[in-house]
């Protein structure tokens, strides 16, 4: 790394770009690709496996509705992993809130708007909570939301009755995880989606162009834009098509409600954590907490944020789960709930020391172990099996993670 | 004697642009800074040494608002102020680049630099303009070390990060940036390249502040040499009215042979 003779015109050839990405790979900077493989790798034994039982289209939106709140948990946690910090009670939080949902509307007869408002404010408030005693009173994460995981456990209980649920009525409620949206509606999404894509990569390009930025060429905008399209166009078209066992009884087909639900979280959370000044701050303190304080950012203030925000997740991520099984009961968030969202998180590349993650890595890594429950669980394989080839994975995930800190920081000094 | 080496500056050195008088800290039962004062000059490298534990640190993170003096007067360009925060230091434009760099590894260059201080178009993060100024600061500092200002801080060398960390404080229209032990980790050519760019800030007329235990360093760069001797400022006098081995005795002793300098203040230890 020394002196390159200076290009007028900064213009980066697909060829450099590619090299760029060798680069990052070789000094640690995996980003996506151990996941991207591992999913591939996985839908390719399974297919071999368990052939159509596995890739058929109702098993695919299945897929979706296994995978989509552990997606939603491990996006709030990144928020806190980023800051090398951890939510053990995220999973009860979902639970106790996705309980007060349920009491509004169903004991209460609340229209479901405002007591969802209410139920992901409880959420909020929770996060303030543990945010103010780690951060004010500098008792480490792990022991305050241990204690949070216990007492929000026993409050669940209280919510439910001792072996009692909380039935979800509501029709909005229960639709997001039970129904799909309209075929052409489908349709319309996915476009949107594409153009909102292909656009957004645009204005980016021609704003590095206009400013005179080192810009890749146009190809490789062609060529992220084009593949994008293409994975959202397939999926499109195999959830539109007829899944029902009998048609006659009731058709199924459609994107799940929840897939839009969860793709516009992630791109807002991706927004904020890469477009505000508040995202910066939270890579900032996660990287070094003394550099950014003295920088005049107000540290304390971005953990407790980052609390908050893994909190409410946790509430959607709750009411996704109670939506899926019609009620919330005392093991709702509980159980593997928490664990599989850290385990997301970290499968997808975040890192537990913190400073480095997506949310979009929340997602990958819920593909990942929803991939793993599914196909495993197809096979007729225990449960026993599922957790250990689980943590397994886990295990390779953080492996992964520290040996690409160590090449960092390697290739760090020259 | 000299101009500049007491209370009252003569004329001829024009005003200082930051100056203390009698600035008193202690931390606890343990009394740091005794009455010390000091002056720093636009277009002047001052270079401030002494032994471990003489106060150095202590005095800069009192001028750039880390913690308060106990006692004293502090003024900027001729007038008295208050510095409670960083961020009244950087309002004066006060820049401190830390001995531990305070840089965040998982950042890129420009994020490092405009660090707390993003700049941002309808309330959001003006990537383009920022990566623009991070250019044409390193470019106007003669920087042609780094490669890419996208590149993730954790894979430069260190002196290509002491080069982020100073450009980062002069990007601010700073007036004095205070650098503490800029070279201490840091191989010769490294070294070379940023006392040159140390120099070059001073050159561009801002007042600078060196903390150096390497005396070549020190009578390298420096116009002037200020002497902290166990929480005492026993000397501030030009570079050139003192040799290596005066520095040395002031250093360790607090006193030196040879020239009637430094018995003025010396009473102190
Ligand atoms: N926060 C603090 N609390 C108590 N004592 C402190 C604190 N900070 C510094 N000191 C003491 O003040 C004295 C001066 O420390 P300081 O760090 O300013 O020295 P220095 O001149 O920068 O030394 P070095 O050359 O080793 O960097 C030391 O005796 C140190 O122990
Ligand atoms: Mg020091």
């Amino acid at each position: 790394m020394t002196t390159t003779d200076e290009q007028p015109m900064r213009q980066q050839s697909i060829g450099d770009a590619f090299g760029d990405y060798l680069t990052r790979l070789r000094g640690g900077d995996v980003g996506a690709l151990p996941a991207m493989a591992g999913l591939v790798a996985l839908v390719l034994v399974f297919t071999a496996l368990s052939g159509s039982t596995f890739t058929n289209a109702f098993n695919f939106s299945n897929l979706i509705l296994q995978g989509s709140a552990i997606a939603v948990f491990a996006m709030g946690l990144v928020f806190v992993l980023l800051l090398g910090e951890i939510d053990l009670s995220a999973g009860y939080t979902g639970g106790v809130t996705a309980g007060v949902l349920g009491i509004l509307m169903t004991r209460h007869a609340w229209p479901w708007v405002p007591a969802l408002v209410v139920a992901l404010l409880c959420g909020t408030l929770i996060g303030l909570s543990i945010g103010l005693l780690v951060a004010r009173l500098g008792i480490p994460s792990f022991v305050v939301t241990l204690s949070y995981f216990l007492g929000l456990q026993g409050l669940l209980l209280l919510e439910t009755g001792a072996g009692g649920t909380i039935a979800y009525r509501n029709n909005e409620i229960l639709a997001i995880m039970n129904n799909n949206m309209p075929v052409w509606l489908g349709w319309v999404f996915a476009l949107v989606t594409i153009v909102a894509y292909a656009a957004l990569g645009f204005a980016r390009r021609v704003t590095r162009v206009r400013a005179g930025l080192a810009t890749p060429t146009i190809l490789v905008w062609v060529a992220k834009t084009a593949a994008f399209a293409i994975v959202i166009v397939a999926a499109t078209a195999y959830l539109s098509k007829e899944r029902s066992r009998n048609v006659f009884l009731a058709s199924l087909k459609g994107i799940p409600i929840v897939v839009p639900i969860v793709g516009a979280l992630l791109v807002f959370l991706t927004f904020l954590l890469t477009r505000t000044a508040w995202g910066r701050h939270v890579y900032a303190v996660g990287g070094n907490a003394e550099a950014a304080r003295r920088a005049g950012i107000s540290v304390a203030w971005v953990r407790i944020s980052c609390f908050m925000m893994c909190s409410t997740l946790a509430t959607v991520g709750g009411v996704l789960l109670a939506s899926r099984t019609n009620s919330v009961n005392p093991q709702t968030g509980g159980a593997e709930t928490l664990l599989y969202g850290v385990g997301a998180a970290v499968i997808g590349g975040t890192s537990l020391f913190g400073g480095k993650g997506r949310p979009l890595d929340g997602l990958l890594g819920a593909s990942v172990i929803a991939v793993i429950i599914n196909g495993m669980t197809l096979q007729g394989q225990s449960q026993g099996r599922v957790y250990i080839i689980t943590g397994a994975v886990l295990l390779l995930a953080a492996s992964v993670d520290a040996i690409s800190r160590r090449r960092a920081s390697a290739s760090g000094r020259v | 004697m000299t101009a500049t080496e007491t209370e009252r500056p003569a004329a001829d050195t024009g005003t200082p642009v930051l100056s203390l008088r009698g600035i008193e800290k202690s931390f606890g039962a343990v009394h740091v800074l005794r009455g010390v004062d000091l002056d720093i000059y636009s277009g002047k490298v001052t270079a401030l040494v002494g032994d471990n534990g003489a106060g150095k640190s202590t005095l800069i993170k009192g001028i750039a608002g880390i913690h308060g003096f106990d006692a004293g007067d502090y003024s900027f360009e001729g007038q008295p102020v208050t510095v409670h925060s960083p961020r009244d230091a950087n309002a004066l434009g006060i820049e401190v680049v830390y001995q531990d760099l305070a840089l965040c590894d998982n950042l890129d260059v420009v994020h490092n630099m405009f660090l707390g201080r993003e700049m941002l178009k309808a309330r959001l993060l003006d990537e383009s303009t920022m990566e623009q100024r991070a250019r044409t600061t390193l470019d106007g500092l003669s920087v042609r070390t780094l490669q890419s200002v996208r590149t993730p801080v954790a894979a430069l060398s260190g002196g290509q990060r002491q080069t982020v960390a100073i450009a980062r404080a002069v990007l601010w229209n700073s007036k004095v940036v205070i650098l503490d032990e800029p070279t201490a980790a840091l191989g010769v050519a490294q070294t070379e390249q940023v006392l040159a760019l140390v120099r070059r800030l001073a050159d561009h007329g801002l007042g600078v502040l060196l903390i150096s235990h390497n005396l070549n360093d020190v009578f390298e760069v420096a116009d002037e040499i200020a002497v902290l001797y166990l929480g005492t400022m026993v000397a501030q006098v030009e570079a050139g009215e003192v040799n290596n081995s005066q520095v040395v005795e002031l250093i360790t002793t607090g006193q030196a042979t040879g020239r009637s300098a430094g018995t003025s203040k010396g009473e102190g230890a």
